[in-house]
């Protein structure tokens, strides 16, 4: 446990030190340039713009960070070899693995909290009441970004660098289209593509599950059972790749 | 009990593609290791012994054969607390400092906080880093960053310490600093177990060592027993006022001979027919100017062995 806990905690570091968290700069400019600029455009849904533009700004900067930086960090041990030394320590590579995804887990988590502080901070200065919901939204969109990141960490485990962005950005895409999926499924008169479409709806993560973004935003709350079975699927999902990602890196040679 | 026991090592790598050819890259190794020697693993770069390695630290898996560390499985992740790793060309954290880079590396070795304490200033001074203690490594020379890596292969105070060609890329103060160490570990009773393809490194340091060529082990052994049992010891004699040409016994016994005017050099391939070439120097009316038996070299030794594995 503490081998886990001294590789998650160099992963904070890492993303740290490297400077990662300046995103939070964009994403502050982005917040207040355009909670100014809809602002002045719009008159009476003013509290709403803002509330979408806030929570699809965080869920963007969420994801894309897990994306890259999930890859990156692992790919990059294995690229530059610094993972020899690790591996020649009393650690298994199941350790490393979930080390790694605790270190992503907790700077994806500390992103999320601060973009979401300031988030409500222009809300609050801008006068407009602070949903509910809106934490809901969130803690949806934290679970999403410990699936993404279990996704990019399981590509990037066998796959290079480049080929696992696209991959995890593909299944992101489809994850948020599985709706579509279905009834394209229902719809098509071709066996194979309604195969093909079925399969995927089975096999991708349901994304849309989590997003509860456009309600979130207008003040409507999702039930708590709901937000329960939602994390729950998204928990138990991102612990089915991990489970995958530490089988593939038990067995490869380095 | 031997600190490491290879047997019958092989590693074949499976092809990408079906039309790809599997590829052998060792075949048979067997060797051991004794606990507190230093051991030298020679071969030509693309030998095999990076792989070797590898597969002693469980960071690939054999195709077939046996390895055991410290008398214990190299799957049992605990026995991986008694060695310390220093790979090739290594590429550490460089946003870390010296200090934290080696703090991460003790605590991985499972090292507590006052132990951490007390290590990583005595390792700094050993390898000549306290200078240097507060800056990140992305700031640190070839030469720091291999004498950081070494002071990572300590930290934890190992029985068993693997490195890696440690030497390449390092000037020659730097290599005899690295040189120096590796005497002392022995001197600590710990085993040292080290790959390199630069002769003197190994002439200097190695009690023991092993020759692997395209993944074959040629020789293994204490390097004077290797010398004699397989180089050859010539014997250079140098004579005055002798034509070589001009006496049969010399062109027949000598595999070398250079004629500068009267004076003549020759290189014989052992002792056996010296006496002989003495005397029809006499016997010509020579003078004899000098005998210097040539004492076989490990570089002979190893060119020896690696043109017959090649």
């Amino acid at each position: 446990m503490q081998s886990l806990l001294v590789v998650a905690r160099n992963t904070f570091r890492e993303t740290v030190r490297d400077k990662i968290l300046y995103n939070l700069v964009f994403f502050a400019l982005l917040l207040i340039g355009a909670s100014v600029l809809l602002g002045e455009l719009t008159i009476g849904e003013q509290s709403r713009i803002v509330n979408d533009v806030g929570l699809a700004a965080i869920n963007l900067v969420g994801v894309i960070m897990a994306i890259f930086v999930g890859i990156g960090l692992v790919s990059k041990e294995i690229e530059r070899r610094t993972i020899y030394t690790i591996l020649a320590r009393p650690i298994t590579r199941t350790q490393f693995v979930l080390g790694k995804y605790c270190g992503l887990v907790f700077i994806g988590g500390l992103n999320i909290a601060i973009m979401f502080t300031m988030f409500l901070s222009t809300i609050w200065l801008s006068g407009n009441s602070i949903f509910g919901s809106l934490f809901q939204a969130v803690e949806l969109m934290w679970v999403e970004v410990l699936l993404v990141t279990a996704l990019a960490m399981f590509f990037s485990t066998f796959s290079t660098p480049t080929l696992s962005a696209i991959m995890t950005l593909g299944i992101y895409v489809i994850g948020h289209l599985t709706g579509d999926l279905k009834a394209i499924a229902e719809k098509t008169k071709n066996p194979a593509t309604e195969s093909i479409m079925t399969a995927l709806y089975y096999v991708c993560p349901n994304l849309e599950w989590l997003n509860v973004k456009g309600q979130a935003a207008a003040g409507v709350p999702v039930s708590g059972d709901y937000q329960v079975a939602a994390t729950t699927y998204g928990l138990l999902y991102a612990g089915l790749l991990l489970f995958g990602a530490c089988r593939i890196f038990e067995r490869r040679d380095f | 009990m031997d600190a490491i026991v290879i047997e019958r090592l092989t590693k074949t790598y499976r092809p990408t593609w079906p039309w790809q050819q599997p590829a052998t890259v060792l075949r048979d190794v067997s060797m051991s290791v004794g606990q507190g020697e230093i051991f030298g693993f020679l071969g030509p770069n693309g030998a095999g012994k990076t792989t070797t390695m590898k597969i002693v630290l469980g960071l690939m898996k054999p195709t077939s054969g046996l390895v055991q560390l410290l008398g214990r499985s190299v799957k049992d992740v605990d026995i991986h607390k008694h060695i310390g790793y220093l790979p090739e060309s290594p590429y550490f954290y460089d946003y870390l400092t010296a200090e934290e880079f080696l703090a991460f590396y003790g605590r991985l070795g499972g090292l507590t906080k006052t132990e951490l304490h007390q290590r990583i200033p005595a390792l700094l001074e050993r390898v000549g880093l306290t200078e240097a203690r507060c800056r990140p490594l992305r700031k640190f020379s070839k030469g720091m960053l291999q004498r950081i890596g070494l002071a990572q292969a300590l930290i934890h105070d190992p029985e068993l310490v693997i490195l890696d060609e440690p030497m390449s890329g390092l000037d020659p103060v730097g290599r005899k600093e690295v040189r120096d160490i590796i005497l002392s570990l022995r001197d600590q009773g710990k085993t040292v177990f080290f790959s390199t393809h630069i002769i003197s490194d190994v002439e200097m340091v190695c009690d023991r060592v092993g020759i692997l060529a395209k993944g074959t082990m040629l020789a293994v052994g204490r390097i004077e027993d290797l010398v004699s049992r397989h180089a050859t010891q010539s014997v250079e004699v140098v004579c005055e006022g002798v034509l070589a040409s001009s006496i049969p016994l010399i062109k027949d016994a000598a595999i070398r001979v250079l004629q500068r005017g009267s004076r003549c050099w020759m290189s014989l391939p052992g002792q056996q027919k010296l006496e002989d070439v003495l005397a029809a120097i006499r016997q010509a009316g020579g003078k004899l100017v000098s005998v210097i038996p040539h004492k076989a070299t490990l570089e002979e030794l190893f060119l020896e062995q690696t043109n017959q594995g090649v």
